[in-house]
This record gives structure tokens, sequence and C-alpha cells, in this order.
């Protein structure tokens, strides 16, 4: 019985130890795809999230009842005015105190300035906006901002992605840092870097946020996940990016 | 609004090949899965694709429910004369989207 102890605590303590990727091999989730979904996503007109890019462009100079503004009646072109602003969220917000994602922000900004209603996190409208200021940031490096207010959260996040959680008492860590490059089922087990969203999944037939994905992992080990707009995935998210430092933005990437 | 993206090369050779493709939004809705409150959910796909090059159909689809969700189609045809390609989608509710490309044929 001791030794059955003593051995199941040697088999926590050896995957308890995550070590974290070296950053010369850190890759982005594309390097892992087959080459048919990888020419899916490279090339626009086969892209299908291109089609939430142009309505997200669409909406983008859209007035909004009642104020009657649009996102292009303060930003002007999102062309010129968006470009890299992706690759640096989430941010700091002066007003709640907390790091915001790109998602809450323009929700927020429709709140506040546009006086308009907001956006459900799986809705199509702020799937196509946030993918539409996602996407000037194509081809950009992922530079988290240095801002010595975010550290507490990315903290939290760094803490959460260690965290053993659900029946299953897996990390996010445990797979994607310890197992990357392995399998999981007939799947190959990427190194969980956000270069890419919102992103259409092939699984979804449809576009989803990063958030819809952290579920998904959520419910995969068998926890309780969070609420869409939950402070934890932002903290996560917040983490992701430093982790993701350097890597190139993708949006909207195409995955398996 | 349902978007589509269609792609037609701007200028072609006369008797050249072009390549041409075509996406549409559409949830592809395959009449088999259950929603959340265990309805079935009513089928309601894109049942046919036209592509007309000027007054010509060239190409025609009929779509089934196994296929995927926002359909990527993508022909060929030879470029002829200087016109317009027209593209249209109905889907079960009978409802059009169309859309349309222009090509310089030298």
């Amino acid at each position: 019985m001791t030794r059955l102890v003593l051995l199941g605590l040697l088999a926590c303590a050896s995957i308890g130890v995550a070590a974290e990727i070296p950053p010369q091999d850190r890759r982005s989730g594309f390097e892992f795809m087959s080459p048919q979904t990888q020419a899916m996503q490279s090339e626009e007109t086969s892209n299908p999230g291109m089609l939430w890019v142009a309505d997200g462009e669409r909406l983008w100079s859209e007035p909004q009842a009642p104020a009657g503004k649009s996102c292009a009646s303060c930003h002007a072109e999102a062309t010129k005015s968006m470009g890299g602003v992706a690759a640096r969220y989430p941010a700091f917000d002066e007003e709640t105190k907390r790091p915001i994602d790109l998602m809450g922000r323009i929700n927020q900004c429709r709140a506040k300035r546009q006086g308009a209603a907001s956006l459900t996190y799986q809705s199509d409208e702020l799937l196509a906006l946030t993918a539409y200021v996602a996407n000037q940031s194509h081809g950009m490096p992922i530079t988290p901002p240095a801002d010595s207010r975010l550290e507490p959260f990315r903290e939290n996040g760094r803490a959460w992605f260690e965290r053993r959680l659900g029946q299953l008492q897996l990390s996010c860590a445990a797979c994607h840092d310890d197992r990357w490059g392995a399998r999981l089922g007939g799947s190959v087990i990427p190194q969980g870097h956000p270069t890419g969203y919102p992103l259409y999944r092939l699984e979804w037939q449809n576009m989803g946020s990063l958030q819809r994905r952290l579920r998904g992992c959520l419910v995969g080990v068998r926890a309780q996940p969070f609420d869409f707009g939950a402070p934890e995935y932002v903290d996560i998210e917040l983490f992701l990016m430093e982790r993701a430092r350097g890597l190139t933005m993708e949006t909207p990437a195409v995955r398996p | 609004m349902t978007r589509a993206l269609v792609n037609v090369p701007k200028t072609a050779k006369r008797g050249e090949i072009i390549e041409i493709r075509a996406m549409i939004q559409h949830v592809m809705e395959t009449g088999y899965r259950e929603g959340p409150n265990g309805v079935t959910l009513p089928r309601n796909i894109i049942k046919r694709f036209v592509c007309k090059y000027g007054a010509e159909e060239i190409f025609s689809a009929e779509l089934f429910p196994a296929i995927a969700a926002n359909p990527y189609m993508a022909f060929s045809t030879v470029a002829t004369e200087s016109g317009t390609l027209t593209f249209e989608w109905t889907d079960d509710k009978g409802a059009t989207q169309s859309a349309s490309a222009e090509i310089t044929v030298t």
C-alpha cells in the first residue's frame, strides 16, 4: 500500500514539472497542420475566415443607433489605425483597472461611445469586427506591451495554465508544454499559441474566439468552463500572448 | 446578410484557361441534428449553385447535406470575351444570393 502511494507520488512529481518551451522552439499551430489545411489558410480566396473579415469591414463603417457613430467615425480607416493593435492585446484598461481583450474593448467602445447594445461573444458581428481589426495585424510579430500593471494578471494566467483541472486532472501545460508534437487520438498536440484568433475551425464549421477554444479544452479535461467574458480567460490570454511573443499574427487562421 | 466571396482574374488572354473560385457563408444545416432543446433543426442547405459567363451557363452544381458549411467551389473555364461572370446560390428557404465579377479579355 505504501509502495503504491509512493509510486503515485513519484508519477505525480514526474509529470508535475512542466518545462517551458525554449523561445527558439516556439512554433505556431500552423506548422502542425496538413499541407491542405495550410493552403486553405494561406490563400485568401479559400480561407473561410475572410468571409467574416469582409463582414467586419462592412460593420466598421456602419453607423450604430442611437449615437449614429460607426467605428470609422473615430478610428477612420482601420487599415491605417488598427495595424499592430491585435498583436499587443490584451491591454490594461484604465476604467476597470484590469486587462481587457480585443473583443471586450470592441464591446466597451460600442457601449460607451456608440451607445449601442454589446454583442455576445459568439455573435457573428463581434467575431467579424474582431477578425477585421485583428486582420490588420496579419504578418506582424506578437509584441505584448511592457506594462507593469499587467504583471499580476499575467501571473494569474500562468497559474491557471499550470493548474491541474477537471476529472482528468490535466493542466494546459501538461499537454501544450510537455507533450506538444505528440498525438492525442488522431490529432497532433500543438503548442497552444493564440496567433490567429478569431479563427475558422473546421471542427466547428464556424468562426470562433480564443475563449471558445479555451472552453473546449476545459470541457475536454472535464472541468467546469468559465462563462464567456470571464476575467480568467483574459488573464490566460495575457499569459499566452507573452508565451507567444515574436510569433506572427495569422488572423484569420484556419485550424482543423 | 449572407456574404459571398468570388475570385476571378481581372484580365486574361483569349483562349486562356482561368480558375474561378466562389465561397459563400452558409450554415448548411443538414436536417439531422438536434438543437439544444432536443428538437430537430430543419434542413437548410444550398441546393444549387450556378455560374454564368455573360448569358451562358458555364458551371452548375447540386449540393447535398454532407457538404460542409460555407461551401467553397473552384473550377475553370476558357476566357472567350470580356464580360461579367454572375454567381447564384439558392438554398432550401428559396433565398437566392448572387455575386458578380468582371473580366477583361485581350
